[in-house]
């Protein structure tokens, strides 16, 4: 079963652990992502991010990643939680959650539609500092080569 | 009548969030030369050298396509989610 949301309220990971064991059954590993807002490891500090989406399209993307991920690797079960709005410093942000017969196919899974969310789903970023300033965050080569180093394996 | 949104950076770079233009006919390639023609802000915001999608009638399209009245057009910006 997949699962995808994009919600502005927070999410209990451990509430969602137990709705993919509950459809998962005969599962041997649960891979369990979760992103949290960081801050204060930049001047100016971090005082809360705005998230903004394309709502339909976002999440017609994400299923479409967890759908490419499943050519890769033998799992039926995903939940994949974005939040939009504004966040503050700490709070989660993203959760990405596999289940799967082996760790392995899990952990590269989970991974893969990570890496690929950070870099086609359609989500933007935009900083407020404690300063007053603001700005909205670039794309960082990083995440990209991050994503095309799966072209390879 | 054809719709154009605008998400992201674009929005406040190009001061705009939506827009309608009478649209006789066209590619969406022909609509990028159209919006790159406003003034130099456009043009450079939607220069080639710039990495953006297009999404038409919520279908991201991956090369140039006719556009018809009534569509619904967005343009987005790279993305920066997770």
């Amino acid at each position: 079963m997949i699962y995808v949301a994009v919600q502005t309220d927070g999410f209990n990971s451990n509430d969602e652990e137990i709705k993919l064991e509950a459809s998962s059954g005969h599962c041997g590993a649960i891979v369990t992502f979760k992103g949290v807002v960081r801050g204060y490891d930049q001047e100016p500090r971090l005082d809360y991010l705005h998230l903004e989406h394309f709502p339909g399209i976002t999440e017609q993307e994400i299923e479409r990643i967890i759908k490419q991920a499943q050519t890769r690797w033998q799992f039926t079960n995903c939940r994949v939680i974005h939040r939009v709005g504004d966040l503050a410093v700490g709070d989660p942000i993203v959760l990405v959650m596999v289940s799967a017969r082996h760790r392995k196919e899990a952990f590269q899974a989970a991974e893969f539609i990570m890496d690929y969310l950070k870099t086609e789903a359609p989500f933007w970023k935009k900083e407020y500092f404690q300063d007053g300033r603001s700005g909205w965050v670039e794309a960082k080569s990083s995440d990209t080569l991050q994503k095309q180093r799966w072209d390879s394996k | 009548m054809i719709k154009i949104r605008y998400f992201g950076s674009f929005k406040d770079t190009l001061s705009l969030c939506e827009e309608e233009l009478v649209w006789q006919s066209g590619s969406t390639d022909d609509l990028l030369s159209v919006l790159r023609k406003r003034d130099e802000l456009w043009a450079e915001t939607l220069s080639d050298k710039n990495i953006f999608r297009l999404v038409v009638n919520q279908q991201i399209i991956y090369q140039s396509v006719l556009l018809n009245d009534g569509d619904e057009i967005a343009i987005l910006p790279p993305v920066t989610g997770g």
